[in-house]
């Protein structure tokens, strides 16, 4: 929103403005402006930081063995670079939260916004929220602690360190992120439309999923976006209870390292500054940040769309 | 006429069963909460006392260890965060809002700050790892003499984390700013405007008055994930096991103030409880339990504030 301001030519009054005054004003909007930027810095910062550090990296491994190999021991005497059984778990442990995340988020966000009375989306949004509020280093301890004692009885083969419940805590603290947003473009969805739908004889129901969601559909895929970026972001939980060690497999009963995994088990090892296995830290958060980044500025777009939609 | 009787009671239990359903769906998240927040009172309970939060840690008895020093750095660590993040974002905030002309670079720096609030926190921990220990020699300076290093170099010290957290955070305040200063109505400006403010009058008697309680509210969120993030920390070497208090702030002699500090190494209550969960022997995970106790009522707290927060503005506020 930009406010009208008077032109300086159209100042009513025949005295000119102070050149203190004026110089004032140019300093402070010069260090406001800075502030901004800066945050444009932070950005390069990271991508600088990665990139430098990864350029080294890619010196000494060829960018052909770090994307195809599948082996991952930058710490052994014989160090392989592949970064396949990073990228392998990470899948697996997204794949897993989305799968608890993004249906129930939706049903939360369509049962918010369409069938919840006031009162109750007034008391159960808030609590809803405050599990994103959860630090992740404690719901690391309870998948590791809790949730796979608990799995444990159901499937006995459940190593103790694996990326199934770490996949689905990391589902559950995604919920209020995917809910949250798609509820949001729920509401933003004119009334005429309810309206429309309810007067052709459709209950909520058909009108939620018939006309509300197709309505909000930018809106909601910006929130499905974002949450897959979470979820591949996330660090602790599976950090603790998906165990640090690399391993080349898709199944979630078995324990792996995904990539913030790795990063994580590696500062806490003994790795000396500048060896290629400090680079590969930052060439694996170099892709981790390329990933990210495509996600985020997907949802970016998907949202500006549905806000210029209504 | 029955047909479309049944077909109209049909439609209603349909609406029935997803309202209830639905409900279930929600509360599944909420019970998941209470669980775990049951789950950690009960394992944390043998240690959850006063002796607790005011001993030093121990690495033989865990009956003696406490989290005295991972608290008191944590609360420092936040200082540092605040001071970094609140006068940056606030300003970022007002300028994007109140300044900025909408050309491409504005364009360009929303996309960048929606963009950084979805940057995995560990690529903070990565950029300040490159750049604040090694450029510009923020970690500590050994000055306790005890463990100076640790396998990635120097270790980060107060200041290190305080800032990586503060870039974290900052875009969390930008946005709670501009969402603050949007909600005030033109006419506020305009009136303002009329009588002769100028831009930045407009902004510091008028703007920035009217929304504190909203970027009041973002801070408040801000922080509360500031103080549970733990993966920037680890990759600055962050301490798991630590035993010195670092030197007080305020001192009795003049003057009063001591920044000595800001680059002593560091621990922090969410490190203290990661390295408890790992600790191969079982009676460590009570303590990580019971710190984890603390850490939450800490950061639901300070949610809590922010709901109450932005509930009484809400009610309070008719433009």
């Amino acid at each position: 929103m930009q406010p009208l301001l008077p032109e300086p030519s159209t100042r009513l009054s025949q005295q000119p403005v102070p050149r203190s005054v004026i110089f004032r004003e140019r300093l402070i909007e010069a260090g406001l402006f800075f502030a901004a930027i800066s945050s444009i810095l932070i950005t390069l910062g990271i991508l600088g930081i990665l990139l430098y550090e990864s350029s080294d990296f890619f010196r000494n491994v060829s960018l052909g063995e770090f994307l195809t190999s599948t082996v991952w021991t930058p710490t052994f005497e014989n160090p392989q670079f592949g970064i396949l059984p990073l990228v392998a778990g990470t899948l697996v442990t997204t794949v897993v939260a989305l799968l608890v995340a993004l249906p129930v988020g939706t049903i939360v966000a369509v049962y918010l916004s369409e069938y919840a009375p006031f009162a109750l989306r007034e008391i159960l949004k808030p609590m809803l929220e405050l599990l994103s509020a959860v630090p992740t280093v404690v719901y690391g301890y309870f998948a590791l602690l809790f949730v796979t004692p608990l799995l444990r009885q159901f499937l006995p083969g459940l190593e103790q360190f694996n990326m199934l419940s770490a996949g689905i805590i990391m589902g559950i603290m995604i919920i209020p992120y995917v809910s949250s947003l798609s509820e949001d473009a729920m509401r933003a969805v004119p009334m005429l439309l309810r309206e429309g739908s309810y007067a052709l004889g459709a209950n909520r129901f058909t009108t939620a999923f018939r006309v509300v969601y197709p309505a909000a559909l930018s809106g909601i895929g910006a929130a499905y976006i974002l949450g897959i970026s979470r979820a591949v972001g996330e660090t602790m939980i599976v950090a603790i209870a998906a165990g640090g060690q690399p391993k080349f497999t898709l199944n979630p009963t078995e324990g792996a390292a995904t990539i913030t995994g790795y990063i994580v088990a590696v500062c806490q090892g003994d790795v000396e500054h500048g060896s290629t296995a400090y680079q590969a830290i930052f060439a694996a958060g170099l892709l981790l940040f390329v990933v990210t980044l495509l996600f985020n500025l997907a949802g970016y777009w998907l949202r500006k769309r549905f806000r210029e939609a209504y | 006429m029955d047909d479309l009787n049944r077909l109209i009671a049909r439609r209603r239990r349909q609406d029935l069963i997803f309202g209830a359903f639905g409900l279930v769906c929600t509360m599944l998240g909420i019970a998941t909460l209470v669980i775990l927040l049951v789950d950690l009172v009960m394992d944390g309970l043998p240690r959850l006392n006063w002796a607790f939060l005011t001993s030093a840690n121990s690495i033989i008895d865990p009956e003696k260890a406490g989290i005295l020093i991972p608290l008191v750095d944590s609360l420092l660590i936040m200082l540092v965060t605040a001071a970094a993040a609140v006068p940056l974002g606030v300003a970022a905030g007002v300028y994007l809002e109140e300044y900025a002309r909408k050309n491409w670079l504005t364009t360009f720096i929303e996309l960048n700050i929606s963009n950084l609030a979805a940057v995995p926190s560990i690529l903070y921990g990565l950029l300040s790892l490159g750049l604040l220990l090694y450029y510009l020699n923020l970690h500590q300076l050994g000055i306790t003499g005890a463990d100076q290093r640790w396998p990635l170099g120097p270790r980060g010290s107060l200041a290190a984390a305080g800032i990586t957290l503060a870039l974290l955070v900052l875009p969390i305040v930008i946005v709670a700013t501009r969402e603050a200063l949007r909600s005030i109505p033109l006419t506020i400006r305009e009136a303002a405007y009329a009588l002769g403010a100028t831009r930045w009058q407009v902004v510091w008697h008028h703007l920035l008055p009217y929304s504190s309680g909203g970027i009041a509210t973002g801070i408040i969120i801000g922080l509360s994930r500031a103080i549970g993030e733990t993966a920037p920390l680890v990759t600055i070497g962050a301490a798991g096991f630590w035993l010195v208090l670092p030197p007080s702030p305020i001192q009795s002699a003049p003057p009063f103030l001591s920044f000595a500090w800001l680059l002593e190494p560091f621990s922090a209550m969410p490190i203290q409880i990661f390295t408890w969960t790992q600790d191969a022997r079982p009676e460590f995970r009570v303590n990580a339990a019971a710190a984890a106790v603390v850490l939450i009522v800490m950061t639901l707290s300070l949610n809590a504030v922010a709901i109450v927060l932005r509930y009484r503005l809400r009610r309070r506020i008719n433009w």
